[in-house]
């Protein structure tokens, strides 16, 4: 699968990742590259073989559903590029 | 008391002997290290050091052991710590412009566990940006220089991306450091610059606090200059912790207790598949010498078949970035970091992560993002997640037959800064022997075992079974005890 312009103009949109238009080319050409390399996975005979969706063979652990943490806004606030009282503040997102 | 140089060639083994007998204390031990510290700045190993929060854990170390505190192997020694660990109240970049300015209220799990054992922490470490790299050149703070370089005129890598622990450790500058490995990001730096770098069982670390890479994959473990040290500070980072539900709740052995250099009867399996077309005769050479000298200590080197192993690298850079690109989506300028405004707050999402990410993050954000994105998701995602199953099959049944396996660490010696940068795939290639057991999640270790003909430093790999630690560490105390690797390098000799 050979990635043009276009199709890396929409990947980077989905990413939320600003791509300069005179980057478009070289983007494409280098991740055409990895992607044509990793396609050799599709010679791999994984008939009846399940996705590896755990690493160790264990059940997953959990915990009780309790409140141990919080009421420490300022800690959590802390290192808010911007903010307004105990909040975030970000560009107007509601007109 | 000792001079400094004699203080900073010590093991953790000897500096906590000299320190229980009083021959020492914490505070000289770490003023020594500082000192190394400044004086080897050009090596560009540290993004923050803290001297004056190590002075005063020294001093909080010398006065538990004046008022008789029970005595722990890790108390006043000072190591350094990889700048992907969230360390309370000490700013935390993971190498990325976009955590600009980054002090974390709280310390991760693992470097809480060394801190509450008296360890002291020097400072921050170097590493490529996100830990996405073999180099420790994708870093926002610049590369680290490989205190074994420059050779032929030109500086070196120490690998990547824990560079800037090894580079620390290799050079005196601490007795030890933390790492995390994703796909061989403490093996291969151990390797270049001739250091004991474990990457522990997946689990058996927590990975609570630790800047997150590719969570299935991401696992802390010690770096050092010796195999005991490294077991012993293992013992003090492993563990269960309730904050992190991938962490194993399994009782620690007494890794330091495994150490009995007995391997008589051992398997040591040897991978067909691992003998490369185009590997250098020297790799090849140090891996057969390998064997021999685990069998003179009486271990039998047996054939095993770990068939999907051409495999492993795709699949890893198929893996890695699918859940980078997940895990990097936090770093959108509202909470911390870097903000770059913008008119809407989509555009202030794209500017911010536009401007924060290097070349190697972004391509692997995009990488991740057109993977996992409709209509691709089943034929390389879950493509790739069917192959993981296979290449952990496949060392499962290698694991009937050995006991534990014997690899190179990486395929050559150090490379010049600047090299295999053209090509990321050529970049990749470097982990062919450390992403397998990564995929799927073995304890490794990479034992310094002799130089190339350059004169620098390289590494063999030991594969063991999950949560066999011991195994791993008793047979690669074994190999370093026959290589006696006294090589220091020339930069960071004292």
């Amino acid at each position: 699968m050979s990635l043009d312009r276009a199709a890396v103009r929409n990947i980077a949109t989905l990413a939320r990742l600003r791509v300069a238009e005179d980057e478009l080319d070289h983007l494409a050409g280098e991740l055409s590259h990895i992607i044509g390399w990793v396609e050799q996975l599709a010679e791999v005979d994984t008939d009846g073989v399940p996705p590896m969706t755990s690493v160790a063979a264990m059940t997953v652990l959990q915990r009780r559903d309790v409140v141990t943490d919080g009421g420490d806004a300022e800690s959590v606030l802390a290192n808010a590029p911007d903010r307004v009282d105990a909040f975030y503040a970000v560009p107007k997102v509601v007109e | 008391m000792t001079n400094a140089g004699g203080l900073r060639d010590l093991t953790i083994a000897e500096a906590g002997g000299g320190l229980a007998a009083g021959a020492f204390s914490s505070e000289e031990l770490v003023r020594a290290h500082l000192d190394a510290m400044a004086e080897a700045r050009d090596l560009n190993a540290f993004i923050t050091e803290t001297p004056e929060l190590a002075l005063s854990r020294a001093r909080a170390s010398d006065d538990r052991r004046a008022a008789g505190a029970a005595f722990d192997p890790m108390d006043g020694i000072p190591i350094v710590v990889k700048d992907l660990f969230c360390t309370d109240g000490v700013l935390t970049t993971a190498a990325s412009h976009i955590l600009d300015g980054f002090v974390p209220p709280y310390e991760s799990t693992v470097s809480a566990r060394l801190r509450d054992a008296g360890a002291v922490m020097l400072g921050k470490t170097n590493l490529d940006e996100f830990a996405m790299g073999s180099s420790n050149t994708t870093s926002f703070y610049g590369p680290v220089r490989n205190p074994w370089g420059p050779k032929d005129g030109k500086d070196l890598v120490p690998g990547g991306s824990s560079g800037g622990s090894a580079a620390a450790v290799a050079a005196r500058l601490a007795l030890a450091a933390i790492g995390t490995d994703t796909g061989g990001s403490i093996r291969q730096p151990a390797s270049f610059c001739g250091i004991v770098g474990i990457k522990p069982t997946y689990g058996r670390c927590s990975r609570w606090g630790i800047v997150a890479f590719a969570s299935s994959l991401d696992q802390a473990g010690p770096m050092a200059r010796t195999v005991r040290d490294a077991a012993i500070m293992l013992g003090v980072m492993a563990g269960h912790d309730g904050k992190d539900s991938t962490s194993a709740p399994l009782p620690v052995p007494d890794f330091a207790a495994a150490l009995t250099g007995d391997v008589r009867g051992l398997r040591i399996g040897i991978p067909r598949e691992y003998r490369l077309d185009d590997m250098p005769a020297e790799i090849d050479d140090l891996w057969r010498q390998g064997m021999r000298w685990l069998e003179d200590a009486g271990a039998r080197t047996v054939e095993v078949t770990l068939p999907h192993t051409r495999y492993a690298l795709p699949t890893y850079y198929i893996i890695a970035p699918a859940e980078a690109s997940s895990n990097l989506a936090r770093y959108d300028g509202v909470r911390y970091g870097l903000r770059i405004p913008g008119e809407t707050l989509d555009e202030m999402y794209e500017n911010t992560r536009g401007e924060g990410f290097g070349a190697e993050v972004r391509r692997r954000v995009l990488i991740g993002t057109y993977v996992l994105s409709a209509g691709y998701y089943d034929a390389y995602y879950l493509k790739a997640q069917r192959v993981r199953s296979l290449i952990a099959r496949d060392f499962k049944q290698a694991f009937q037959k050995a006991d534990v396996i014997l690899t190179p660490t990486a395929p050559s010696d150090a490379f010049a800064i600047g090299d295999k940068t053209d090509d990321p795939i050529t970049m990749y290639l470097n982990d062919v022997f450390t992403v397998p057991s990564s995929l799927a999640g073995l304890p490794a270790i990479s034992v310094p075992a002799g130089l190339s003909v350059r004169g620098l430093p390289l590494g063999l790999q030991l594969i063991g079974r999950p949560f066999d630690e011991e195994t791993v560490l008793r047979s690669a105390e074994v190999l370093e005890q026959a290589a006696a690797f006294d090589a220091r390098p020339p930069g960071g000799a004292c």
